[in-house]
């Protein structure tokens, strides 16, 4: 739909001409995930996981529907419910650790979905409306699996629960009422537990609506590719099908491969032991940390250790729990204005050599740091490396990368992906390539060809 | 990529029309759909009766007790049982009727077991539609033929609890049972 040569739907027998004209639901998927859908030809396996994302999204609701039939959402018998799907239930523990393992892999594809986008810069115009999407997407994802977490009923699931729900009541004045009003008491019980497993149960539907969104901003301007260099001509693209539908296949193959031997063999390496004693109100656990996939957010919210005052007054401006709760929330709705953060023309790291030094050797290490200290107990060293990785993750947005994208000189890039892809070797055929972007391929200086990969 | 498509055809095209790609499509589409349906074998599965509501499916009841013309209810799969002792008159009453001139001819030894001609031993269930029958218990109707009588579509039960006279098409379902002492029986 995004561009003249995509190839059109043609509906072949009676029955297909008669559906395309009540209702053209095989031309949509033609169009979205079919032939008819052109894709730059040099997209890399990060592009494999928009795909994989939207996998796990089915995996996750497929069996949570299933999981649901089996499950109470009472405080009293909620933690015996899931030991009875775990013993009881024909494949429950399959279906359990499908669902539980499932939510660690959603998290793993969508962070390096998000990734392939600070690299690339997918966020940049024509496309922040996808990343923004994206943004949603993500924090309706964090919402849901907290929930989640919540529902076995366990230490982890409570203390979760009770420390989460307090972050609320950091909020000045109309905090601890706001906390009470999410818990509906004043600690986590029956009521919450209610709540959280109806809005539990409703969020992946919000995000699959998200996501449709997500994927129809993302056919406007079409996907973007490892040179950052707008689809010019027909020889830039490929039909998404057979395609990238085959280069999905295999992507999820490879995926699946790693998910089912975590299923199967190791079930429990990405969980809590903790979890599996019943909620006490009466007891912390001696070492309460989140999920790992929130340990880096969890870092930034740690690394907060003082009031911020005005000096020698002794007067408190921001105290140090609020301090934390804004920087945690502050680190992922940045992202929010990251399009306009980053004001280089140039999209891909691969033709930025500064960005692409700070996206290496800065922002990843800074978000390993935090991600190693959040699941670290609350104690030195740990407390000042999340500090200073929390001031870098800080200015690698707010300052590094506009500073970067006013002083870099990007290398030259490639005419056309179609360049970039055959390269000075494949000159001789240039005419061909030329004959359809209209003969004005290889003006740019031979230096910048690239392999895509 | 499109160059090396056409070459491999081209050399295929002797094997009328075989190509070495169509493997590869078998392989990976019969590898796809294998996986993709075993994955309905849990996602069905899970559906039916889990372990522990099958670890309910055998219930023992002391006989011992039922008085002659007597029936108890006892649960059997959170269903209603009757076990009902019959009177010499009721015997000789379900003995007397014409087999083949019944719905669904039984007759009362098929339904009772060698030995203890006496024990009627029957499912609760209204083979209509599963409403429970009154009889059982003291003072309820029995219906126009002495058994059982259901009040939700008036189907009548004889003393073998065998279906006389209203919508239902089975006789009550005799489960799987046995002695496992001369008291007691285990059903299921």
């Amino acid at each position: 739909m995004s561009f003249a040569w995509a190839k059109q739907y043609e509906p072949q027998t009676a029955l297909t001409k008669w559906l395309d004209e009540k209702l053209p639901l095989p031309r949509l998927v033609y169009n979205a995930v079919g032939a008819g859908y052109p894709v730059p030809r040099n997209l890399n396996y990060m592009w494999n996981f928009g795909v994989l994302a939207g996998f796990f999204l089915v995996v996750q609701i497929v069996t949570g529907v299933v999981l649901a039939m089996h499950y109470a959402a009472n405080g009293l018998v909620a933690f015996a419910t899931v030991e009875h799907i775990m013993r009881d239930v024909n494949y429950g523990w399959m279906l359990r650790y499908a669902h539980a393992n499932g939510a660690s892999f959603f998290f793993i594809v969508i962070y390096m979905h998000i990734f392939r986008g600070f690299f690339y810069s997918s966020y940049k115009a024509p496309r922040e409306m996808i990343w923004l999407l994206g943004v949603v997407i993500f924090l309706l994802m964090m919402a849901t699996a907290f929930m989640g977490y919540v529902l076995p009923w366990g230490q982890m699931s409570f203390w979760g629960a009770q420390v989460i729900t307090g972050l609320f009541g950091a909020i000045p004045l109309i905090g601890e009422p706001i906390q009470v009003w999410i818990l509906g008491g004043y600690a986590p019980d029956n009521a919450a537990l209610n709540r959280f497993f109806s809005l539990h149960f409703l969020l992946p539907f919000v995000i699959a609506g998200v996501v449709i969104l997500h994927i129809w901003a993302l056919h406007i301007p079409g996907s973007s590719n490892p040179t950052g260099v707008e689809v010019k001509q027909e020889s830039d693209t490929v039909p998404f099908h057979p395609y990238y539908t085959a280069k999905d296949g295999f992507g999820l193959g490879v995926v699946l491969i790693l998910f089912t031997s975590l299923v199967f063999f190791a079930p429990n390496v990405l969980g809590h032991p903790d979890n599996y004693i019943e909620a006490n109100p009466l007891s912390t656990p001696a070492h309460i940390v989140p999920e790992w996939y929130f340990w880096p957010f969890y870092a930034i919210l740690r690394a907060f250790t003082g009031d911020l005052t005005i000096p020698f007054t002794g007067i408190t401006l921001i105290p140090a729990k609020l301090l934390g709760v804004i920087a945690m929330f502050g680190s992922i709705l940045l992202w929010f204005i990251l399009p306009w953060l980053d004001k280089s023309p140039v999209r891909s790291g691969h033709y930025r050599p500064l960005f692409r030094k700070f996206f290496w050797f800065g922002l990843i290490p800074a978000m390993a740091v935090l991600f190693y200290c959040g699941g670290a107990p609350a104690e030195q060293p740990y407390v000042l490396i999340s500090q200073i990785a929390t001031a870098y993750y800080f200015l690698h947005f707010l300052v590094i990368l506009p500073i970067i994208s006013q002083i870099e000189v990007p290398k030259p890039l490639p005419f056309s992906i179609t360049e970039a892809v055959l390269g000075k070797d494949k000159a001789a055929e240039a005419p061909r390539a030329g004959s359809v972007g209209g003969g004005d391929t290889g003006t740019a200086p031979e230096g910048s060809l690239q392999p895509a990969e | 990529m499109a160059t090396d498509t056409a070459a491999t055809t081209e050399v295929s095209a002797a094997e009328e029309g075989v190509r070495r790609r169509d493997w590869i499509h078998i392989a990976a589409l019969g590898t796809a759909g294998v996986g993709g349906a075993s994955v309905l074998i849990p996602l069905i599965s899970q559906m039916a009766p889990s372990q522990d509501v099958l670890a309910a499916s055998t219930t023992d009841v002391d006989v011992s007790a039922i008085a002659e013309g007597q029936a108890i209810k006892a649960v059997f799969r959170k269903q209603p049982l009757f076990v009902r002792r019959l009177t010499k008159a009721e015997i000789d009453e379900a003995n007397k009727v014409d087999v083949g001139s019944l719905r669904d001819p039984q007759t009362l030894a098929e339904r009772t077991k060698e030995g203890h001609p006496d024990l009627l031993v029957t499912m609760g269930v209204c083979t209509h539609l599963g409403c429970v029958p009154l009889g059982a218990a003291e003072g309820e109707s029995r219906g126009d033929f002495g058994g059982y009588f259901c009040p939700c579509h008036g189907s009548h039960y004889d003393t073998a609890a065998r279906i006389r006279k209203g919508p239902a098409p089975k006789n009550l379902m005799v489960p799987d049972y046995e002695f496992t002492s001369d008291t007691v029986i285990r059903v299921g």
